[in-house]
């Protein structure tokens, strides 16, 4: 749609009268209240009209946003300028702006006005994918892949278990245990099957033996939260997994599950209960901070690095863990803590929620680094020779950040990863 | 019946294909053992027809198979192979091949087997090795009957086995060509490419490797000769030799080329990640242990710059 | 504008295979929609939305699970799904090309799609087959498609680029080796909300034929995990590579 664009006209009077009374001022006071005619309000009306996108309309351009929106940093991006494109002509069912939000949060954070984009953005893209709008092809394969394999990563369902065979400790499958556990641990699909992801996982499992919690996993039955294939546009995927797991998790008896993605602990503790899964649910940093005074005297090996920790939106800003993760990494002998300007409530996103994590050729074309490599330069800023990471997303992400920005001195490592290797030594 | 063995070559603009000259001498090869004749059959003008290394040649001509035409084409072969009874009916597995192979098949009720990349005689019975589930599986089977159509697997036997220079006899269709359905309209020429590497059918990407900027220039000229496009990992961009728009992997763009050429990468698990699923994968690393060799079809060990100049010298 | 496309079901490649006896071990593999059969299907849609008519997706349900890949080509935009119910794994491409025929030839089609292979024709596609039983022309490796009247206007590509275009007069066969758009995408909502409404045609396979092979042995190739390396000088080697890729059309 083309901007109707009518500039309103300035009104300069050395003297004016409005109905008898004398209103002369300064020439050039505004006498009356600005018409908006240059703009059009259909654009935002279409996207507020959305069940979810209401407050997009909100908005009353006050750039709060702008200032923490960590995709602005690397382009021109944030809610306010959303609205005021779609003010000027943007259909953002339409538009490449609409795939860029990593619906971190933190513009919601600052928002006078509570235009919330983590509600927003998903109700826009559904109905952009409902009405066969562009979708970035990456994206579409991970849906396809979701829907198919069950993972995003199109792995065979009947290897997800695969992993374990190499963790160094016996792994029980709740399945064949056929008794109740304490702990349900959900893997997630990343560290099921990706190489690094895989190393974490098995530093988890070997934590939780060590500890003797009496845990077991799903193995074959887990399938992907699909949270983020949600806040990507695909809620009737995520609903269709989430019947799945909800239906698994019942099927067994535990006392808490325990996560090891945020992204995971999001969509089991704050959006299933919508479906009716009300359980105790745990990301395993808060999990394992209870167990610091066992888990201190098995850290036996120091790990002598300056060590930054990046807070994952989902575990941070999302769910309101900023302290656990710290905890355990200062609980680990030769430990030096620093930490980065943006941190905590304001720490800066690795761009991999709300789909990211399966749209960076899309999004290198409009961006001009990736949010990943801006904060790798961040983390190297600090000194530190490790970025701790406490999210499956953000080990290969960071990885490949550390390197494409010359950093390669800076090591990346899941939080698991750092407590094992105190724990069994280099 | 015959133990006649009857090649199906093809040709374009006036040159055969590879996989012409390959099927020969294997057809050669088996009539050694069977009897026979190979026969090439070459149909359609416009090509020299008297270079195969066969027992005989038959080149059907007619004005309406100047072009490849799947029906005209797929009638005269039908025709030809009903009339002579060859034991076995060698296609490429090819844009050509493919259009007629099955089609016979299901015409004449002889088996056919698809995919093939080896052909042997066991106790004087035909068996074939076929290359099927993406080349997870190698399908050795044995087909039943006096008369079997195969379409091979271009580059599964030697070439120089079927060149040679018996003379063509030149018959006229054995079928009418009249009213036929399909109809040539026009050839179509590659267009020229651009930058946009995912959408290009044939990469040569450098790495690491390549050492310096004037360096990637010997790429460029490969790539050229190949009608590729330069691509590249990570460092090569990092560097500033190649814009950021050429760059494969995790952080940057995911490819699926017919043909990727790897010159000097070693494959780190981000590069993978952006080319895996390229349909050749030909990696040349001086590295013997490099992982690249984990995922590539083909590899090498050797020094990219001696292998870039000795290809150029040959393209 | 009567269109037809003719689907397969086949085992997954995404993983390993696993052999019994002289075939894939099919009761451990799982079977997917044949990959040129997602082009075919998006081909099929979109000469229906630019001539009108209806899209029949008509598949042979090998294992029983056909009903999801009917579901998502439904969702897709056919507008009709019939399941022969051959539920054999192993009914190769013959016998499903002649059970196809046999259904297809009822809905007197005006064009019939199919992938222009799957990767278990080891027999064979089952679009020149059906060609051949309809006794209509085929023209495989097929990248646009146009309709007007009673003619379709097709590109078939060659290697390298090269090309040609074809004009066939209906009913034909087009085996597709790539839709003139990229498949479009079916939000699982839509594919949920068809699965509870669609009704799949049964139909009994009819006719039979047998491709004549008989089997002897089904076994991963021996190298595999590992690049086939190619030895000798780096002159021996790059001649290696330019016969590779002049064999394979690619120079």
């Amino acid at each position: 749609m083309a901007p109707k664009f009518e500039k309103a006209k300035a009104i300069e009077k050395e003297h004016v009268v409005v109905d008898g009374i004398d209103v002369s001022g300064h020439w050039n006071r505004m006498f009356e209240q600005r018409v908006i005619t240059e703009y059009t309000p259909e654009l935002i009306e279409k996207i507020a009209d959305l069940p979810n996108a209401e407050s997009f309309a909100n908005c009353y351009q006050c750039a709060k946003c702008v200032a923490v929106c960590p995709v602005d940093v690397v382009g021109n991006y944030g809610p306010r300028k959303l609205y005021r494109y779609a003010q000027t002509g943007m259909d953002l069912t339409e538009a490449p702006e609409l795939w860029l939000c990593t619906t971190c949060a933190n513009c919601l954070r600052v928002c006078p006005k509570e235009v919330n984009m983590v509600k927003i953005m998903p109700a826009v893209r559904e109905q952009a994918i409902l009405e066969g709008k562009f979708v970035p092809a990456e994206l579409q394969q991970a849906f396809e892949n979701t829907a198919k394999s069950g993972n995003p990563l199109g792995q065979p369902q009947r290897k997800r278990d695969a992993w374990i065979q190499n963790a160094g400790v016996p792994i029980p499958i709740i399945k064949d245990l056929g008794r109740p556990v304490d702990v349900l641990w959900y893997v997630g699909s990343y560290p099921s099957y990706h190489p690094r992801g895989i190393d974490a996982a098995s530093a988890a499992a070997r934590i939780f033996t060590a500890l003797g919690i009496d845990f077991a996993i799903l193995g074959k039955e887990e399938k992907d939260d699909a949270d983020s294939q949600r806040l990507a546009g695909e809620k009737g995927l995520f609903e269709m997994m989430t019947e799945y797991n909800i239906e698994t998790f019942n099927k067994y008896e535990w006392k808490e599950l325990v996560v090891t993605g945020p992204h995971e602990l999001n969509a089991f503790k704050n959006v299933y209960p919508k479906y009716g899964f009300e359980r105790p649910v745990v990301h395993y940093t808060t999990f394992l901070a209870r167990y610091l005074d066992q888990l201190k005297p098995l850290l036996k090996h120091p790990v002598n690095k300056k060590i930054t920790y990046h807070d994952p939106c989902y575990l941070g800003r999302h769910n309101g863990e900023y302290e656990a993760p710290r905890k355990l990494l200062e609980a680990i002998p030769g430990v030096e803590l620093v930490e980065m300007g943006r941190n905590r409530e304001n720490g800066y996103c690795c761009g991999g929620g709300g789909g990211g994590m399966w749209m960076d050729s899309f999004t290198a074309k409009h961006t001009t680094m990736r949010l990943s490599e801006k904060r790798a330069m961040e983390a190297a800023s600090t000194g530190a020779n490790v970025l701790a990471v406490a999210c499956p997303f953000e080990v290969s992400r960071f990885e490949d950040a550390v390197k494409s920005t010359g950093n390669e001195h800076v090591g990346v490592l899941d939080i698991l990863e750092l407590l094992d290797k105190s724990m069994r030594g280099e | 019946m015959s133990n006649d063995v009857f090649v199906i070559t093809e040709h374009m603009d006036g040159k055969f294909s590879d996989v012409s000259f390959e099927m020969v001498g294997k057809a050669k090869e088996l009539t050694s053992a069977w009897g026979g004749q190979a026969v090439a059959v070459v149909v359609g003008g416009g090509a020299a027809s008297n270079i195969f290394a066969s027992d005989a040649t038959i080149h059907v001509d007619d004005a309406a198979l100047s072009q490849f035409n799947p029906e005209a084409y797929g009638k005269v072969i039908e025709a030809l192979v009903k009339e002579k009874s060859p034991r076995l009916v060698m296609f490429g597995w090819t844009a050509m091949g493919m259009d007629i192979a099955a089609w016979l098949s299901a015409r004449t009720g002889k088996p056919c087997v698809a995919y093939a990349r080896d052909l042997c005689i066991e106790n004087n019975a035909l068996i074939v090795n076929s290359q099927v589930y993406g080349g997870k599986m190698i399908a050795e089977v044995a087909p039943e009957g006096d008369m079997v159509i195969v379409a091979c697997l271009a580059g599964s036997f030697a070439v120089e086995a079927g060149q040679g220079s018996t003379a063509a006899t030149q018959i006229a269709s054995p079928v009418a060509l009249v009213g036929l359905k399909t109809k040539f309209v026009e050839a179509i020429k590659p267009a020229g490419g651009d930058v946009d590497i995912t959408a290009q059918a044939k990469l040569v990407s450098i790495g690491r490797g390549i050492g310096s900027k004037d360096n990637v220039e010997l790429a460029e000229e490969l790539a050229q000769k190949l009608g590729a496009t330069v691509s590249s990992s990570r460092p090569v961009v990092d560097a500033g030799w190649l814009p950021r728009t050429r760059q494969v992997g995790k952080s940057g763009l995911k490819v699926k080329p017919k043909l990727y050429l790897m010159l000097g990468i070693s494959g780190a698990p981000e590069h993978l990640e952006g080319m895996k699923s390229a349909e050749l994968i030909i990696a040349v690393n001086t590295d013997k242990k490099a992982p690249i060799f984990n995922v590539a079809h083909y590899g090498a060990t050797a020094d990219l710059f001696e292998v870039a100049e000795a290809m150029l010298e040959l393209l | 504008m009567n269109i037809v496309v003719a689907i397969k079901h086949i085992p997954s490649i995404a993983d390993d295979l696993p052999v019994k006896g002289n075939n894939v071990d099919f009761d451990s593999v799982d079977f997917v929609l044949n990959e040129f059969d997602e082009q075919s299907i998006e081909q099929a849609v979109l000469v229906k939305e630019a001539v009108g008519g209806t899209v029949t997706v008509v598949g042979v349900d090998v294992i029983g699970e056909l009903d999801n890949v009917l579901h998502l080509a439904l969702a897709k935009g056919a507008d009709k799904a019939v399941k022969i119910t051959g539920d054999d794994p192993a009914a190769d491409s013959h016998q499903q090309a002649k059970w196809l025929a046999e259904a297809i030839k009822g809905l007197s089609p005006n064009i019939v799609f199919a992938g222009v292979q799957a990767s278990n024709d080891l027999d064979g596609q089952i679009g020149p087959m059906i060609a051949a039983y309809l006794d209509m022309p085929y023209i495989g490796g097929v990248s646009s498609v146009e309709v007007s009247d009673h003619t379709a206007t097709v590109n078939k590509e060659f290697a390298g680029g090269f090309g040609a275009k074809y004009s066939v007069s209906l009913p034909m066969v087009v085996g597709v080796q790539a839709a003139s758009k990229p498949p479009r995408y079916a939000p699982i909502s839509k594919v949920r909300q068809v699965a509870q409404m669609a009704t799949i045609e049964k139909v009994a396979p009819s006719g039979g034929v047998s491709s004549g092979l008989s089997f002897k042995k089904m076994a991963p190739p021996v190298v595999t995990g590992h690049a086939e390396m190619i030895g000798g000088s780096s002159k021996e080697v790059a001649a290696k590579i330019v016969e590779l890729l002049k064999s394979k059309g690619l120079a």
